[in-house]
Formats: C-alpha cells, structure tokens, sequence
C-alpha cells in the first residue's frame, strides 16, 4: 500500500508542510478527494444547521416564550431550511456520488475531474454567499441581517417592497451559484456513468447504486434548472423593473409557486434516491443475499423518477386549483406509492431467508425501512387534497417531511457513513460508539418527530415563533424540544466516533464486510488511479464470482 | 417503536368528534359540512395506511428477528435468490388496487367540498388578509369589521351557509378554521373563496397559516357563530354610524390630528385610512391587534404607547403621545360602540 500515495494525505506522513497539503486539496480534481471535500463541507453545515434547529425548538419550548425575537426566528427557519436542502444533504449525496460511482463502475475517476472541482468549489462559494449575508444583508436600510422570507420564498414577500435590503439577494445568489454547481455535477455523474463503465459492465450489470445516481442526476438537471430561472426573474423584479411576480403590477405569485415546487418535488427524490442507493447496498452485504429483484428495483426507480415531476402541486392544494387540478395532483402523487412501496417489498425479500448481520450500518438501515415506512403513509394522507387543507403548513407537514428528510435519508446517509468509512480512511470505526449513536439519535428522532405530528393535527401552523396558551399544544411542544438534545448528542458521538477512529481505529483492510461490488477490490483507501488495472466483470456482483468460482452470479443473470 | 405512539393519538382524537377534547382547534373535531366531508375521508385514510403500516411493520419486524445470524452460524452463505416475476406482480398488483380506493374516495370529498352549490339564503363575506391582520366586509349587508368574524348558525334543514371571498392586500396569508373547513390562501391578484356551514353557536379559533411576514404568529381568527337573532342584532348594530355625541373631545381630535387617520376609519369622521382596521365599532370586539390582547382600556393603552409590546413588528408605529394624550385618545376609542 505504499503506493497508494496520492490519495490521502497521511499515507504520505505528516511531515510535509501544511500549506503544500492545504494546496493539494484546493486544487484536487480527484473525485476521491472532491467527495471527501462535499462531505466535510456537508457535515460543517449539518453542525450550523443543527444549531439553527435548536434555536427554533428552545423557542418553542412552552407558549409566549421569548427566547428569541421573532424577526430573528424568522431567519432561524429560513437559515435551517435552506442550510439543510442545499447546503448539507445535496452536498453530502454529491460528495457519495462522487467518491463511489468511479469506484462501483471500474473507472479510474469522473468523466470531467475539472469541471467536478469547478462544481464543488461553486456549492461551497454558496454556501459561503448565503452566511455572508449575515454580515453584508443590512445594506444601507439597516435592515434584516438573514433571509427571513422561508426556504421556499413565496412571492411576494420576496419583493423589494416587503423585503428590504440584500438578505432576499443573498439567498437568490446562494441557490443561484449553488445551482450552477449542482448542475455540473449531475451532468458529470451521468456521463461518467453512461461512458465509463469498465469492460463488461452492460447497463444491467451496474451496482444499484449507479443506476439510482443516474436516475438522480437526471432528476437534478430537469429540478434545478426551473429554480435556477425563477432565481433569475426574482432578481429582474428586484432590480430591473420586473413584474414576474410582482402581484400589484399584475405579476402572479402563484407562477413563483409552480416553479418553486417543480424543482421542489423532484429535489425531494433527488435526496432520496440515492438513500435508496445506500440501503440497496448495505442490505445485501448485511443479509448475505443478492438484491431480490434488481431489474423492477431499475424499473421502479425509474418509474418514480418519471412521475416524480409531475406531482409537485400537491404542495399547493390550498392555494385554490381548480376541483379538476386538484384531481389530477392526487392521482399523480398517489402513483407515485405504487413504485415506493415495490422498492421496501424489495428490500424486505433482500433480507428474507438471509442471515442478517446487525452492524452498525445495517442497523440504520433497518430503521430506515420502519421510517421511511411510516413516512410514506403519511404522505399518502397528505396527498389526499381535502385531508391536505387541513394537514396543509400544520406542524402535521412538518413532522411529514422531517421523517423522510431525517427518518429516511439522514439514517440512510448514517448507514452509508459506517458502511464505507474504512474504505475511505482504511481505518475501522468503533463499532460500540456506531450503536452508542445509533440508539440515542434514533431515541431522539422518535421523541421529536413522531410527536411533532400531534400539534399538527390540533391545528398548530408552522413558521410561528410563539403559540397562545390553551391551544393544547404545550405538552407535544415540551417532548419535541427535548428530543432535539438526544439527536444532537448522538451527533456528537458520530463526530467523536469519525475523529476517534481516523486517527486511533485498527486498519480496516481492502475488504471488511465481505462484499460483492468492485470498490471493495482496491486497496483502503484506494490509490489515485482506484485500480491498477481496469477490471473486467460478468455479473453485477464481480466480488461474489471471484470468491465463489463455483457458483458465479453470472450464470443467472 | 415509539412512532406508534402518533398513531393511538391519531385515534383517540377520532374518537370524540362532536367535542375538542385536545384542542379548540383539534380537526377531528368538525362542527361545519366541509370539516365533517375531510373527517370522514381522514378517519378512511388513516384506517387504510394504519393496516398498510400493521402489516409492514410486521413483515420487516417478524423478518429482521427470524433471519438474524445466529451465534451456531456454519458460516456458509445462505441460498441466494434474484427475484421472482409472480411476487413482484402481486405486490404491485395490490398497491395499485389500495391506491385506486384512495384516489375514488379523496375525488368524491373533492367534489363535495369545491363544488357546493350556493342556497339562496347564504351570507357572503369578502375576507382580505393585511399583515398581520383580518378585514372581513359583508357586501350585501353593508357591515365592515375586522379581525373577528360573525357568522349565523346554519340549520341542516335550512342551510345558511356562509360564503368567504378571499382576497389579500399584500403577501400570501392563508385562512384555517380547523373545526370548520380546510385552510384555503389569501393570495394577492388571484381570488379564492371557501364556505362554511357551523352547525353549533360558539366561538371558532383558527390563525393565518401562510407565512406572511414578521407577525404571522399573531394573526389569529376568530369566529363568532352565533343564532340568526343574535347575527341579525348584531349586524345592525355594526350598520349604525359611528359614535356621535360631543365631536370635539380631546381624545378624537388627537385621533383626527394625527397620522391614526392614514390608517384607520371610524365611519362619521374624517378618519377614512384604509390600511388598518376599521375602528367604527371597536369596543364591539372583544380583542385587539387580530386576536393577541384582549380588548381592556389597559391593553388599548399600552397598543397605542407601543404596538412592539404586544406584536414586535406589527406595521402599526408607536405615536409617541404623552401620558395625557394616551388617556384621553383611549377613552375616545372606549366610546367607539
């Protein structure tokens, strides 16, 4: 493993200056490095996010509190929403996507490693842009010091005349470089996955994993380019004399709506589909059995990925469609169950008549099935238009979309964390610490999440920074903050658990879990050009044939 | 898993529908038909998802703790198995079946509620959301209020349904009565209306569930049912001319003198502000600032000292009147009946 030099930085010991290992990172184009380089990024905002999240909940700890002022509550949700969309889980599924999709298809890096680096530093320069504004967004009014208009920005209290100095500016601008970020990566994730395929790897042959960042990166260039163009116009009203939405010059706040929420729906499958990528992975490995029925996992990713743009006014059934509107998104958004719930029957075949194996990863994994369960079912009532008018912007919603943002993705990205943790560092993480984190943030979630449901169904809105008492909300309020604590704390174990183990961890090997797919045959961590020589494979398990000559996959499939 | 928990309290919410155990603004406590029409569809929705979720948690629960690695494991890799056609089929087969139910009931609710026929007998109102405020004008019947809606009992047998345009006079707000309809928006440029027929006198809570800007937390609704005499009496007291009597007291020449009048109308003066709440019959309401204070004398004097005390970031500017001013301007508003 001498060799392996240029991947990581300790292999070439510590010695060397500072300012020459800091160069090599800033100007990498290793998608090994730039994937690490998301998710540290990722993980930094995760932390700023979260910070954000508890300030909302300790305000919200019992009615008429006044923790905080509600101007500056009101930028707390802005900051939290759109630092964890944009900032925290995009970066971290590129920053996956990035490191294991060369890896899983036999390529020895990205098909365009420039413009990957030109696409990480723009999300990052965005995220920057968007925390800048709290310094820079007063502007000569002395006004707000963060966007405070919500993460979805409904016109028109984006305009100048309800939004006064550059914190609207600053949040257009952020999403807007962001954008252009996202958008390069996704076209760098399908080419590299279209064209780099190592000899033998037909389309029918990728790892799952590759199959659903595909369908992921399609979906971020169709989602993110209507954002990128509403962006655009928001910044014509505001300083050009525009009237998109400017709703006392004729402009229509419900056309911002419409593009909001047409990338916004298909965003929500761009997070979660490579979730799905990470569990299709770890289950197998874990249950010691192929993936139950591969072809209609493809289909059916597919299949969500078609419909998945057509359901996006089903956040808008209280903005007054028409009864034929309103119809229509239903069915859309009830299909769309169909593919999701083949994909958990799945994975439930996946494991059945397996030997599970309860590792740290598998056990996200597990709860990932039971959340993501829960959060589907939910949605299924939230699709249904008149339950929505009364379910609609209730903390009902917000519970909703937290399980399947937190519930489902999170725990998936958790999984995925300790599943290729030795890969990326060569080093074992502490499996105590894993489940120490495993069961105290799951306790947390379930104390928050599963209870900020209830306020919902009695009528509680959400973005209020303060409730009147004898609602008979106080109760549910008080066990969702607390909840907050547990979760935080278990986040500290997972960073304590990453630090500890990367400097003090035993040396992991090329292959710990025994698997099957092809990231697994280099060496931990992988040397630059990931393999020596480029391998061939005849199944969609390579690893599986090599270790099992008499009963290959290929003479299945 | 303590998610179960939300599904019993889903439940037990459903079990007392006629009564707001939980909350005054519990939604499975419906006392108008559109309220009733989305419970009945809720209580479906949720048996349907409740045996979805009985019957999958089982699945991956029963399967997790079967095939566990035992500690007596051989070590070799179980029976591999790829798919099979007739399993898939089946469990895409039913779905579509469970989905196809949904999809009927949700569009039969749908119908019912958005395309509800108007009786001749029923009350419009135009409802026009203002940060971080209500205005509620009845056309037909001449009446301008704000922040407190009337509304009569409607009797099954002799519906008078109240019918709510809803309009907006800056940013997105959205109207929501749990116990007596859906929330629909208040989009500025783009009209909408919802009806509502209660079916019990009381008092209806609710608050904007749209956000609309700094004070979206205390922009509540409040609405009054009451019987037909009681609605009818109170209608004409809201038509009378606003107080008359000895026009020049102090107080309103402090209200006529100053900018109250930008803002403000008291029917009979010179005060025709449009931007906030008509304040002709103000001692009629039994709160201020849309629902956040009670309508006291205190509570009116600490309004006008300070708007911020009680709503930070209300539009409404702190006239920077002195102790004197605020008495007399508070004791002209206490005579405003």
């Amino acid at each position: 493993m001498a060799t392996d030099s240029i991947a990581w930085p300790r292999s070439e010991g510590l010695s060397r200056p500072f300012v020459d290992q800091l160069h090599e990172w800033v100007t990498t184009v290793d998608h090994k490095r730039l994937g690490i380089l998301y998710v540290v990024y990722a993980l930094i905002f995760l932390v700023v996010g979260g910070i954000e999240a508890t300030i909302i909940r300790i305000q919200l700890i019992r009615p008429h509190n006044d923790f905080v002022s509600p101007q500056v509550f009101n930028r707390m949700f802005t900051m939290h929403g759109t630092t964890m969309i944009f900032f925290v889980v995009m970066p971290l599924v590129f920053g996956f996507a990035n490191y294991l999709v060369p890896l899983m298809i036999g390529a020895r890096d990205m098909a365009f490693p420039r413009l990957n680096a030109f696409s990480f530093w723009l999300t990052a320069f965005g995220g920057l842009l968007l925390y800048f504004s709290l310094v820079g967004a007063n502007g000569l009014y002395g006004a707000g010091n963060a966007p405070d208009v919500g993460w979805f920005a409904y016109a028109p209290l984006t305009s100048r005349t309800f939004s006064v100095g550059h914190s609207t500016d600053f949040w257009t601008l952020a999403l807007l470089v962001s954008g252009f970020g996202s958008i390069g990566t996704a076209i760098n994730i399908m080419t590299t996955i279209l064209c780099m395929r190592c000899p033998g790897m037909s389309l029918g042959k990728m790892p799952l994993l590759a199959w659903l960042n595909l369908v992921m990166a399609g979906l971020v260039i169709l989602a993110v380019s209507p954002l990128t163009a509403a962006q655009v116009m928001l910044v014509i009203d505001r300083y050009l004399g525009g009237h998109f939405f400017d709703t006392q010059a004729g402009g229509s706040a419900v056309i911002w709506m419409h593009f909001f929420w047409v990338f916004g729906h298909p965003e929500v499958y761009v997070l979660v589909i490579p979730a799905f990528a990470f569990i299709s992975e770890i289950v197998p490995v874990f249950s010691r059995k192929a993936m139950f029925g591969y072809p209609i996992m493809v289909a059916a990713t597919v299949a969500i990925g078609f419909v998945s743009m057509s359901v996006w006014a089903h956040h808008m059934f209280t903005v007054g469609m028409s009864a034929n509107a309103n119809t229509f998104f239903v069915f859309s958004t009830m299909a769309i169950a169909v593919p999701t719930g083949i994909k958990i029957f799945n994975w439930l075949a996946t494991m059945w008549g397996g030997k599970i194996l309860f590792k740290t990863p598998m056990l996200f994994a597990i709860a990932f099935l039971f959340q993501f369960l829960i959060a589907g079912l939910t949605g299924i009532m939230l699709g249904s238009a008149p339950f929505n008018w009364q379910l609609s912007n209730s903390y009902f919603v917000v519970a909703h979309f937290h399980y399947v943002i937190v519930g489902a993705i999170l725990f998936a990205i958790f999984g995925a964390f300790y599943y290729w943790f030795p890969k990326v560092s060569g080093k074992m993480y502490s499996e105590t610490l894993g489940r120490w984190h495993f069961w105290v943030f799951l306790i947390g979630f379930h104390l928050t999440f599963d209870f900020m449901h209830v306020p919902g169904l009695l009528g509680m809105p959400r973005r209020i920074y303060t409730y009147e008492p004898g609602r008979g909300w106080d109760t549910w309020n008080l066990i969702v903050t607390i909840g907050v604590f547990f979760q935080a704390a278990g986040v500290l174990v997972f960073v304590y658990n990453l630090l500890w183990s990367y400097f003090r961890g035993d040396a992991a090997g090329s292959d710990p879990w025994d698997a099957w797919t092809l990231e697994w045959s280099t060496s931990s961590p992988p040397p630059a050009y990931n393999f020596s020589t480029i391998p061939t494979v005849r199944s969609r398990r390579p690893l599986w044939d090599l270790k099992h000559p008499e009963d290959p996959d290929w003479k299945y499939e | 898993m303590l998610s179960v928990v939300f599904w019993f309290v889903a439940a037990a919410s459903a079990t007392g529908p006629a009564t707001p155990a939980l909350s005054p603004t519990n939604i499975f406590a419906p006392a108008s038909t559109p309220a009733k029409s989305i419970f009945g569809l809720s209580l479906f929705v949720i048996a349907v998802t409740a045996s979805i979720f009985v019957v999958v948690f089982s699945l991956v629960a029963y399967c997790v703790v079967k095939f566990r690695k035992r500690a007596n494991d051989d070590g070799r890799e179980p029976p591999q198995v790829y798919g099979s056609n007739q399993v898939e089929l089946a469990w895409t087969v039913i779905p579509v079946l469970i989905v196809v139910a949904l999809f009927m009931a949700t569009v039969r609710v749908i119908a019912d509620v958005q395309k509800a026929s108007r009786p001749d007998g029923a009350i419009e109102v135009v409802a026009i959301g203002h940060q971080f405020w209500w205005e509620y004008r009845y056309p037909g019947l001449k009446v301008v209020t704000a922040n407190e809606l009337h509304v009569p009992v409607s009797d099954p047998s002799h519906p008078t349904p109240t019918f709510i345009q809803l309009l907006s006079a800056d940013t997105d707000h959205s109207f929501w009565i749990p116990r007596l309809a859906g929330k629909t928006d208040l989009i500025p440029n783009h009209p909408n209306s919802i009806w509502i027929d209660p079916q019990q006198t009381g008092l209806y809570l609710g608050q904007c569930a749209q956000y609309c800007g700094t004070q979206h937390a205390k922009m509540l609704l409040r609405v009054y049912v009451q019987s037909r005499e009681d609605f009818d009496r109170w209608i004409e007291e809201q038509r009378q001319p606003g107080a008359v009597g000895d026009a020049a007291t102090q107080g309103q020449r402090i209200f006529e003198t100053t900018a109250c009048i930008n803002c403000h109308t008291i029917a009979g003066t010179v005060a025709n502000g449009r931007f906030g709440p008509d304040l002709t019959h103000l001692m009629s309401r039994d709160t201020i600032a849309a629902g956040a204070a009670l309508n006291t004398a205190k509570n009116l004097r600490i309004w006008i000292q300070n708007p911020n005390a009680i709503k930070p970031g209300s539009l409404m500017p702190a006239m920077e009147l002195n102790d004197a001013e605020v008495d007399a301007l508070t004791a002209y508003l206490e005579t405003l009946r």
